[in-house]
């Protein structure tokens, strides 16, 4: 039996009149990577700030790492990590103070802040660049610096929000050793991207279209139910009947 | 605890990173504080004056000597009509015209009885006011010295002179400095502490860390007390520098204990602090923030009685500075600084500013969310 870390039933959101996320149900299990797709003004930013305890949803039902999206969000955050879109650590703060920084506010110990720092900044090869300030690195290591302080933790669940945008091939290839890596920790990834053969690498994706899901399966399943040879195909099919959007 | 730590770490690590808000914090106070005090003075003095002197007499010559060595007035061009004259009050040359009248020598003698004609210009009040004033005691002064001349001896003086020896207490000499600087100490921190808590959540909206710290367990006190406590130790060291220009270049030592001076100065910093944070929760960009702090610390500052006495006011505004943390402030500076207040006489204040704390805190903390 797989353990259900994210389950949401007919999860909604509205602003006014304007239906952000439109009923979304679907369940995520426990070391799944989950790839959360959709084009822009979809409604995945919104889908995915609900799930992470930062808005209140408008109707529908969600729990996360057992806990009541409506009643239990400070619990649920003890249990995530969230990448936002926007880089969001402390750019006036070099790479080992910000690993400190949210080691401390998530409650590790001294001597775990210690220990996981030197492994994180060993596992990116950042030790030379510790005491640097964060401003300064280069966009790609940045986000694999903001996914790791994301983990630090050992959150159940991580939640993605456009990780890659921006970042060079290479970079991508290696952001997604680290998402596996962490995957093979036990830590279910929930990502979204815009990069399709990003979504191949995931286990199972669902494709949002004007706040809905329109599909959601293994990308193998998906390929074979609109008959395309790639998820390009199968992402153009779904999102060209998209009314709102850029 | 331990997480109020970390937030005061990363808080200071970014203060002292931040070279602009070192040289708000201690470079802009201490030069204020030495150059406003010397030129916001109440004290009129450079009143440029216009005599007409129709008599050309030893008279006429002795008052307008007088008037001029008075420190007070400085004499522009000598017109021969007063029309002339006039014309340079049009033209904001002069403040005030000074008419002697043909024969004034001649009739004050004889008929023991002269009129003087002052023209002033009320454009700016003050000076015109203070000017005309100095004028007319200066000219009392002089017609004392004449009827002192001309007592015959023997006589018994025709008019019984009451004369009035004020004592100034608390500022003996009138010195503005000593007026204005506990003030102006007042009115920076206040800027200063409103400001640099107002801007510092918003910015964090702005970069957008604040999501990221959103969606971590963080408790929202914690989160509070974590961007207080470093702006409090800063506004203490502001206030610390102040009292030591005070002391330095104005002479000025407190004359009531400056433990109590720092303790009423923790809570009304709370206050101050508090408000600024409280503009950070409701505003999304700096800008906002800004005009938001800007308007409420126009208000609070003009209103505050630095400038003008909350005593002169109208009734409406005088119960609209019971709300005014400032004008407690700036009260109980003086009181302390000037008076050596005891803790029983700035009680009241210090009822008020601590409420002003509470209020201003909680409700930053009400309305700070972490969850939309």
């Amino acid at each position: 039996m797989k353990e259900t870390v994210i389950k949401t039933d007919k999860l909604t959101k509205r602003f006014g009149d304007f239906v952000a996320t439109n009923e979304i149900s679907l369940e995520v299990y426990k070391g799944e990577i989950f790839g959360f797709l959709g084009a822009n003004g979809a409604g995945k930013t919104t889908a995915m700030r609900m799930l992470c305890g930062l808005s209140i949803p408008s109707s529908g039902q969600a729990t996360i790492a057992g806990f009541d999206v409506y009643k239990q969000t400070e619990h649920i955050k003890k249990h995530i990590g969230y990448m936002s879109q926007k880089f969001s650590l402390y750019e006036d703060l070099t790479v080992l103070e910000n690993i400190r920084f949210f080691g401390g506010i998530y409650g590790l110990s001294n001597a775990d802040i210690k220990t996981k720092s030197e492994a994180l900044l060993n596992e990116l090869g950042l030790q030379d660049e510790a005491k640097t300030l964060v401003g300064s690195l280069p966009l790609g290591w940045k986000q694999k610096l903001s996914f790791s302080v994301a983990i630090l933790h050992d959150p159940k669940i991580v939640f993605l929000d456009e990780p890659t945008g921006g970042v060079d091939p290479v970079t991508r290839r290696q952001f997604w050793d680290l998402i596996y890596n962490a995957a093979d920790r036990g830590i279910t990834i929930f990502v979204t991207t815009h990069y399709m053969d990003e979504a191949e690498y995931c286990n199972r994706i669902s494709i949002m279209v004007d706040g809905r899901i329109q599909a959601l399966d293994s990308p193998a399943n998906l390929k074979k139910q609109f008959n395309a040879s790639s998820m390009d195909e199968v992402f153009f099919e779904l999102a060209r009947g998209a009314k709102r959007g850029e | 605890m331990r997480t109020i730590r970390f937030l005061l770490a990363k808080e200071f690590r970014q203060i002292f990173r931040n070279k602009a808000i070192l040289a708000m914090i201690l470079v802009v106070p201490v030069m204020q504080l030495v150059v406003l005090p010397l030129a916001a003075n109440y004290e009129v003095k450079n009143i440029n004056i216009s005599v007409v002197d129709n008599d050309h007499s030893t008279y006429s010559a002795k008052l307008i000597f007088k008037v001029t060595s008075s420190g007070y007035f400085r004499m522009t061009e000598a017109k021969n009509t007063f029309n002339d004259a006039f014309k340079l009050i049009e033209t904001d040359k002069a403040d005030l015209v000074l008419e002697i009248p043909h024969g004034f020598e001649q009739r004050l003698i004889r008929e023991d009885e002269q009129k003087l004609f002052i023209a002033v210009n009320a454009i700016n009040g003050t000076k015109a006011n203070l000017g005309g004033a100095y004028l007319n005691n200066i000219i009392r002064n002089f017609n004392a010295d004449l009827r002192l001349q001309m007592i015959v001896p023997g006589k018994l003086n025709p008019m019984p002179v009451v004369e009035i020896a004020p004592t100034n207490w608390y500022n003996p000499l009138l010195d503005y400095h000593v007026f204005m600087v506990p003030g102006i100490l007042a009115v920076l921190l206040t800027m200063i502490g409103s400001y640099l808590t107002a801007l510092n959540i918003v910015k964090e909206k702005e970069v957008g860390t604040i999501e990221q710290i959103n969606v971590t367990p963080i408790k929202k006190h914690h989160f509070i007390l974590g961007k207080l406590i470093p702006f409090l130790v800063l506004s203490l060291v502001v206030f610390t520098l102040g009292l030591i220009v005070a002391w330095a270049v104005y002479g000025i030592v407190p004359a009531g204990s400056i433990g109590l001076m720092y303790g009423f100065i923790l809570i009304y910093l709370l206050a101050v602090l508090g408000l600024g944070l409280l503009i950070s929760t409701y505003c999304d960009t700096q800008q906002q923030a800004m005009f938001i702090a800007f308007f409420f610390l126009m208000i609070f500052i003009m209103m505050g009685g630095l400038f003008t006495p909350i005593e002169s006011m109208p009734g409406w505004a005088k119960s609209l500075t019971a709300l005014n943390p400032v004008s407690y402030m700036i009260d109980v500076m003086r009181m302390i600084v000037l008076k050596g207040s005891g803790f029983n006489n700035i009680k009241h204040q210090l009822m008020k500013v601590f409420l002003f704390a509470v209020v201003f805190n909680s409700w930053a903390i009400w309305n700070y969310k972490k969850t939309t």
